[in-house]
């Protein structure tokens, strides 16, 4: 906790009293099935797994593991409705559909919030005002595009593809299942969705919310699986087009897998963002701009600012503000309404962050953790800084996907743009200074999708995401996200 | 037997063309090409790996500052290779009548490429304000998105179409701001070397554009496989050549671009094309004092 030494111990040696979330109006079932056709229906083979509260170790209730039979099935049914209903439907009601998704989302958006905070492990203050109402302004942007899609491609008419296949990953289950869904079917094709296995809950309720808002049955699929259940669904002959948010090694696998088969793909992959400091910065916004950068959703985010690049000049005051902040961070309950950082995702990923602890030390760096207390259940990781790192460091070229980042310092401009672009990655980036040129120069030669300047992490329907060089293909969100749900013809 | 007296003609030594320079490719190696008669025409470089990864190299070191140049220059220097081929028409003509073309087809041919070029000039300071956006995010920011060239893009041009079909790939790209390297037309591979003359004097920086020759068997794979290359297109490839090129341009999670079964007289003239080897990047910034 904090220290006398510590400028912002404000607390006095006080600690909070627990704020929890109430959970009690939360709806869960003990058992999900699979969303099929419009209904929970049981899968093939009969297997069920367990979902798992990673801040408790303790199952939340039993999920259905879809299988090859099961995706099958939902292809055939999301078929049959890009052939009866939903790809002959008059684009204004695809659309009217949609909204009523959103609205929908928007009534429930507590319960959604608190089931993706217990599901999935991330601070409640995040889900509650990040995830769950970008997931409704999704379907609420995509619902308007249904028709009007002819001047989003000027000189070129615009025509649904059929089949999406989606595979989505597990750091922000709900906020991916929409900006996969809402441009597919908004652009009038159907969907078969394969949540994350650790976070399929959000999903499941999402399918309610489908139900309810009266879509035909077939149009969203969604089925909860391994890893085994999104291959097939990439791999299935009769899936028009593939989505896939993930790791750049299943992004590869996939981009191979799908060699000539035809299908359209977009593959938004991993990352290792450069967040650069320049002396000129308002630093104390920085530092928070680090903080967000790293340490949002426990730093399982693909555009994470996981390296900080600092100034030299002023590397020493930014390090030890960063650990001053870090010191305030509150590690625990994702439920409660102070927590910064809640639980790592599961126990894979808590065991790959501490490899990565590790590997950072044996490659020569110098570690620094806050001294927050962790609870005793549960899968945590304190927010971690490694200092003295070298470029061809792992801890610097790999995606550890968790609250540890790598400080590097530079000198000059080029120098930070040859380190910031010194990765496979390309996915984001961020620049802090005062300067309005610099921002320009910086923003510009980094080779990044996404670059924040004096902020970081932001994110919105309207704004398009996506990768360069190894971070993925094509761009989800805004008019540049319909892209990848159309075939364009004269 | 020439005649004494005669003027003997100076044939041409076909070279390949990598970062502004015409060497023999390292290899050493030659294919004939020979027109319908049998009759030799040219020795042409097998061009090997080895020259294609000189060559990437070549486009890497060029990337950044052909990406750099003003739109309003890149549009200019590929007006100056069209009027370029308008100057050199006649022989080009001839090239592609001396590997089978008609006098009609050829000159038809060379009329469009060159027009293929204006078309392409003309898009250069253009497709970024038909593509881009100001976006009305929700929260208190500026938020744009652009299109900026992926970067180096490896090209397996047209066979039958071997200059226009070359033109349309490579026009594009470079209107774009991306540096690339086209392999040219294995059956009619002369005009694709003369084009890189033109090229040469057409104030395009050298390494924006390299053009091997060699077989299509043995470089398509090292078309797509190589690491640092952002993008690969293929043109009228069979389906298992087109197979194994999205399969190894996995490797680096490389753009994919197929053109196949393009009618490059009426299909080949939209900014999409050059869409094609863009990226679009979003920019975020705070509003406020």
């Amino acid at each position: 906790m904090a220290t006398p030494e510590n400028k912002l111990a404000f607390d006095g040696g006080w600690e909070y009293d627990p704020a929890p979330e109430s959970t009690d109006h939360v709806n869960i079932k003990k058992r999900y099935g699979l969303f099929i056709n419009g209904e929970f229906v049981a899968p093939e083979k009969g297997k069920y797994f367990d979902t798992v509260n990673p801040a408790t170790e303790e199952k939340i209730c039993r999920v259905a593991e879809g299988t090859e039979a099961d995706i099958d099935k939902a292809v055939k049914a999301a078929r049959e409705a890009y052939q009866t209903s939903w790809g002959r439907m008059k684009p204004a009601e695809r659309g009217k559909y949609i909204y009523r998704i959103a609205r929908i989302m928007q009534e429930r958006a507590r319960e959604f919030s608190v089931i993706e905070s217990l599901d999935g492990g991330k601070p409640i203050r995040e889900s509650r005002d990040v995830d769950i109402p970008l997931a409704a302004a999704h379907f609420f942007y995509y619902a308007g595009w249904a028709d009007k899609l002819e001047y989003a491609f000027p000189g070129r008419k615009a025509k649904s593809l059929g089949v999406a296949g989606q595979v989505i990953p597990w750091n922000f289950p709900l906020l991916m299942a929409a900006w996969k869904i809402a441009p597919a079917i908004a652009c009038g094709n159907t969907v078969v969705l394969k949540p994350a296995e650790t976070t399929p809950l959000t999903a499941l309720k999402l399918a309610e919310v489908i139900a309810d808002a009266g879509l035909p049955p077939g149009v969203v699929n969604i089925v909860t699986g391994a890893g085994a259940a999104g291959a097939a669904v990439v791999q299935h002959p009769d899936v028009d087009k593939v989505a896939f948010t993930g790791s750049t090694n299943v992004g590869r696998s996939i981009q191979k897998a799908l060699a000539g088969t035809n299908k359209k793909y977009t593959l938004e992959l991993g990352g290792k963002a450069a967040n650069i400091i320049f002396a000129d910065a308002a630093i104390d916004q920085a530092v928070e701009g680090i903080v967000n950068g790293i340490f949002f959703n426990q730093g399982h985010v693909c555009c994470a600012g996981s390296r900080l690049l600092v100034q030299e000049s002023v590397a020493d005051e930014v390090i030890a503000k960063l650990k001053d902040r870090m010191e305030t961070l509150i590690v625990g309950d994702p439920l409660d309404k102070n927590t910064d950082i809640g639980a790592i995702n599961s126990l894979m990923q808590l065991e790959k962050v501490q490899s990565y602890l590790k590997i950072g030390k044996a490659e020569g760096a110098e570690m620094h953790q806050s001294s927050c207390r962790v609870p005793k259940k549960g899968y945590w990781c304190r927010p971690t800084i490694f200092t003295g790192v070298s470029q061809s460091n792992r801890v610097v070229q790999e995606e550890i996907f968790g609250p540890v980042l790598a400080i590097q310092t530079f000198r000059r401009e080029d120098e930070a743009i040859i380190k910031a672009n010194n990765t496979p990655y390309g996915l984001s980036g961020g620049v802090w200074t005062d300067k309005g040129s610099k921002i320009f120069k910086m923003t510009q030669d980094m080779r990044a999708g996404v670059v924040w300047a004096n902020t970081f992490n932001k994110f919105d329907p309207t704004s398009p995401f996506g990768g360069y060089k190894e971070s993925g293909v094509g761009r989800e969100g805004g008019l540049h996200g319909l892209d990848a749900y159309v075939k364009l013809g004269a | 037997m020439a005649k004494q007296n005669e003027r003997i003609a100076v044939a041409k030594t076909y070279k390949i063309y990598i970062g502004g320079k015409f060497p023999r490719t390292e290899s050493g190696r030659y294919f004939t090409l020979e027109d319908g008669e049998g009759n030799v025409i040219a020795n042409m470089c097998r061009g090997s790996r080895k020259d294609f990864r000189n060559a990437v190299v070549a486009a890497r070191n060029a990337q950044s500052g052909w990406a750099k140049t003003s739109a309003y220059l890149r549009g200019q220097i590929l007006y100056r290779i069209a009027e370029m081929l308008e100057g050199r028409r006649e022989q080009f003509v001839a090239e592609l009548k001396l590997q089978g073309s008609t006098k009609r087809a050829a000159e038809k041919e060379v009329d469009q490429s060159i027009d293929r070029l204006i078309y392409f000039a003309g898009w250069a300071d253009k497709y970024q304000q038909v593509f881009s956006s100001v976006n009305p995010v929700a929260s208190s920011h500026f938020n744009f998105s652009v299109l900026e060239p992926t970067g180096v893009v490896a090209m397996l041009t047209p066979d039958e179409s071997s200059l226009l079909g070359m033109i349309s790939n490579l026009a594009p790209a470079i209107a774009g701001g991306n540096t690339c390297i086209a392999l040219a037309s294995e059956s009619m591979p002369l005009c694709a070397i003369s084009f890189a003359e033109v090229l040469h004097a057409s104030d395009v920086p050298g390494g924006v554009v390299n053009i091997l020759t060699g077989l299509r068997s043995e470089l398509t794979s090292q078309f797509a496989s190589h690491m640092d290359v952002n993008a690969v297109i293929y043109c009228d490839a069979s389906e298992a050549v087109a197979k194994t090129v999205q399969e190894l341009a996995a490797d680096n999670i490389k753009h994919v671009i197929g053109r196949d079964r393009v009618d490059w007289n009426s299909d080949a003239e939209n900014p999409y094309m050059i869409r094609d080897t863009q990226e679009v990047k979003t920019t975020w910034h705070p509003i406020g004092t």
